[in-house]
């Protein structure tokens, strides 16, 4: 109980949100129901896969800009890729082909552009702010370009079933297929930062890179690494986000990147670097789905959430500085 | 009116886990050079920070001509016409000498009538006034980054003057001047003395403190010892006053003996031509190889060039008779060779990470199980053999490093090295920063590793040290080895001969 408070304490956001939260259950009709709880679900676990993706580029003092377009790359390539042979507006070249080889496609792609934004940071010495801003940039053309500003739709059904469906019955309670994704990334990760000589790495390069490189760590393969990774998870949420969508367009999951950076700031992932943990970046990006769902049973104007969304990211990130800057 | 400028009474200040002042005074008399004393880590530039508003006092006060007066930050410290020049310049290189000394202060005019822009012209005439004042002939409009340190230490002083202080901190000036240039600032400080500006005058260099300085307070580990009148002072007494014990046992004993020798340096010479160059020597198995010079004598860079943090351009290092390339700091560590760097902070800590991190980081690959993942149990064995063999103090593994002492951080510094079984170490200002008690402590952590058979390779500013912890002296002046001593040769004066060959 006393750890329970002291977390609150540290966390200001995260206990706000939750008692609003509380109080949204207990007041408002349909807020506490089994279909909202479903959607936090299925919403938080692709921020979730992005923000994992993020948190290891801020945990080395870095940031990546171009998360949100690379999800919104391997969303119209997936959803390319995925129309049915039969559909009338289809755009793709080849013949109709297995979801799952497409994942591998875009998760290959994702890696690739992954590993070029590390390697620009690592090796050209770019900024990881100025470098990821590019790379959004180009990321963005390059989407334009493979889909022609149009819409994607005539999925496969499979694609959705297997991705977007539930189990359960859908009035009463029912799970997301996707929670299995966003309990495996979970697992994965935490093994891959608490375990590994890699997160080891990772959290030396944020918490001094010149003194991680003077202890032997290759620390140019690491932030390659890490990028790259980051690719790989943009890759699988775009591919998540356009079988949920149930379609896709340049304008896919623009802006995620904000949302996954506040997600992780929120859940304690500090932009001085060396310090975030997994368990941090989840309760970060639920208590921001939460402040999302909540906006929206109080019917604030959609367009407002925007100005709500940016002022808990620099909110968070104040919060987040003024415990590593001591009163001298 | 006070017979004192001004006068720090009571002032305590502590940092987590260390107490860096505890109740000091200060009392500085109008037109005296006023000498604080004390080793590195005494708590003098603690002290002078607090009197310049940098930090701020846990307890204390500051009187001004007898009256009690609030600093809360460095513009109230000038304000009330106190300067300082810093032991560490903070320049901003890209702009003109001119900018640097105004900097915050810039001479403004009127435009128009009513637009008020910098005054270039009337910033660029004084500059130039002022450079000539402190006997400096430069363009005030040169980039002051075009300057030598000892050149922007100058351009400093000239800032201090401009601001018409009536107390003038120098912070360990002289560390990097030259002969010339400490008798062109000595004239300076004898002029600021006439004009009524009380000067407090931090050095290490006993010569000059007797030969300037007026009154002298030493303190020790944060505490105030005692403030006598300069003349008539030794240099033994004031050693042992700062030292607090008898020099005799400030060292371990050493009896270790040296063996075959593992680590040579052939014509190693630096990618930069101002740097080190056809540096040769070698290190013997169980041997302590101190190497001694003054600020600029390029010694660090030679050893992070060894160690792969810096390029060279030519040159050999052979290790038991074969030659390796290091281009990279994990290449030396691969091969066995470990380097604590100087700046502890900068390069050595993982700040926000644990001791356990800090501690395994560069032996990881150790204790992975299957390859695959690590055991934590044998890095919290790691952890454990060194709070023991090292004395440690640390609430647990899981302690951020930041928040230990100074010589603890080293100390898992040290271990961190040792978990590597290296046979050479490289070890740069190993005691920088640290109190007198834990500096003994790695005195014999160091005589231990000699002891074991290893290569160490000490650089010191501290020549007691180098002379006490030594079984040679390697000196360097100016990026070249300019010899060696050994034996009954490791004096000061030898030693200062050396680093003084300038070409």
């Amino acid at each position: 109980m006393k750890k329970v408070l002291k977390y609150f304490k540290e966390n200001p956001i995260v206990a706000l949100l939750l008692a609003a939260t509380l109080v949204m259950g207990v007041s408002v009709e349909n807020f506490a129901s089994w279909g909202n709880l479903s959607n936090l679900i299925a919403n938080t676990t692709i921020r979730f896969v992005i923000a994992l993706g993020v948190s290891g580029c801020l945990i080395t003092k870095g940031t990546d800009l171009s998360a949100g377009r690379q999800v919104g790359l391997a969303g119209c390539i997936a959803g390319i890729l995925i129309q049915r042979g039969d559909y009338t507006g289809r755009v793709s070249p080849f013949p109709e082909m297995n979801m799952w080889l497409i994942l591998l496609i875009v998760v290959v792609i994702g890696a690739f552009i992954g590993y070029l934004n590390g390697t620009v940071i690592s090796r050209l010495h770019v900024p990881p702010f100025i470098a990821t801003l590019g790379m959004q940039t180009i990321v963005y053309g390059i989407c334009l370009v493979v889909t022609n500003a149009q819409p994607i739709g005539g999925f496969q059904q499979k694609y959705i079933d297997v991705i977007a469906g539930r189990w359960g019955n859908p009035r009463e309670f029912n799970l997301p297929h996707l929670l299995v994704v966003m309990v495996i990334m979970g697992c994965i990760f935490w093994f891959i930062y608490n375990k590994t000589t890699h997160g080891k790495y990772m959290y030396a390069i944020g918490g001094n890179e010149v003194a991680a490189e003077v202890s032997g760590v290759n620390t140019g393969r690491s932030l390659r690494l890490i990028y790259m990774t980051a690719g790989i998870m943009y890759a699988i949420a775009g591919y998540l986000l356009a079988a949920k969508s149930g379609g896709a367009s340049s304008g896919l999951a623009q802006g995620y990147e904000l949302e996954a950076i506040a997600g992780c700031t929120i859940g304690g992932v500090s932009t001085t670097g060396g310090i975030g943990t997994v368990s941090g970046v989840l309760i970060g990006v639920l208590v921001f789905e939460l402040l999302k769902i909540i906006l929206q049973f109080l019917g604030v104007n959609p367009y407002y959430n925007y100005v709500v969304q940016g002022l808990v990211i620099v909110i968070a990130v104040a919060l987040d500085i003024r415990k590593y800057v001591k009163k001298k | 009116m006070s017979e004192y400028t001004l006068e720090m009474r009571g002032v305590s200040k502590s940092f987590p886990g260390v107490k860096a002042l505890d109740n000091v005074q200060l009392k500085l008399k109008p037109g005296k050079v006023h000498a604080l004393m004390g080793e590195n880590g005494a708590g003098k530039s603690t002290l002078m920070k607090c009197m310049f508003g940098i930090y701020t006092m846990d307890e204390g006060e500051i009187y001004i001509d007898g009256e009690k007066a609030e600093i809360h930050n460095p513009m109230d410290a000038l304000n009330k016409g106190i300067a300082m020049v810093h032991q560490e310049l903070q320049p901003i290189p890209a702009r003109t000498i001119g900018e640097n000394i105004y900097l915050g202060r810039y001479p403004m005019k009127k435009v128009l009538g009513f637009i008020k822009v910098v005054d270039h012209q009337k910033m660029y005439e004084d500059t130039a006034a002022l450079l000539e004042r402190v006997h400096m002939n430069f363009d005030p409009k040169q980039k002051e980054g075009e300057l030598s340190v000892s050149q922007m230490q100058s351009v400093e002083i000239a800032k201090a003057i401009s601001a018409n202080c009536r107390v003038l901190i120098l912070d360990e000036p002289t560390s990097s001047l030259t002969q010339n240039e400490v008798d062109a600032l000595f004239r300076i400080v004898n002029e600021l003395k006439e004009e009524g500006v009380a000067i407090v005058y931090i050095s290490h260099k006993m010569d000059e403190i007797l030969k300037i300085s007026d009154e002298v307070t030493i303190m020790r580990d944060g505490k105030y010892i005692g403030t006598w009148d300069a003349k008539g002072l030794t240099n033994d007494f004031i050693i042992t006053k700062m030292v607090g014990r008898e020099l005799s046992n400030l060292y371990p004993q050493r009896n270790n003996k040296p063996g075959e020798t593992v680590f040579e340096v052939k014509d190693f010479t630096s990618i930069n031509p101002k740097s080190f160059r056809d540096v040769t020597f070698g290190v013997k198995e169980g041997e302590i190889l101190g190497v001694a010079g003054l600020v600029g004598a390029q010694r660090t860079e030679l050893m992070e060039g060894l160690f792969g943090i810096r390029s060279h351009t030519k040159g050999q290092i052979l290790y038991k008779g074969k030659e390796i390339h290091v281009n990279r700091p994990k290449d030396a560590i691969d091969q066995g060779i470990a380097m604590l760097t100087e700046d502890r902070r900068g390069s050595g800590i993982l700040g926000v990470l644990s001791v356990a991190d800090n501690i395994s980081v560069a032996s990881l690959k150790k204790y992975l199980k299957h390859n695959l993942y690590i055991d934590d149990s044998k890095v919290e064995q790691l952890v454990k053999d060194n709070v023991e063999k090292m004395n440690i103090k640390t609430p647990s593994s899981k302690t951020q490093i930041q928040s230990l002492s100074g010589g603890n951080q080293q100390k898992v510094l040290v271990g961190r090295w040792l978990a590597n079984d290296p046979e050479v170490l490289i070890l740069d200002e190993p005691t920088r920063g640290i109190d007198v008690g834990a500096k003994y402590e790695i005195y014999c952590i160091i005589e231990e590793l000699a002891r074991e058979g290893r290569a160490v390779i000490m650089i010191s500013s501290e020549m007691d040290e180098l002379i006490g912890m030594s079984d040679r002296i390697m000196v360097m002046c100016d990026g070249r080895v300019t010899g060696f001593v050994e034996g009954e040769d490791m004096t000061q004066e030898k030693i200062m001969s050396l680093a003084t060959q300038f070409e």
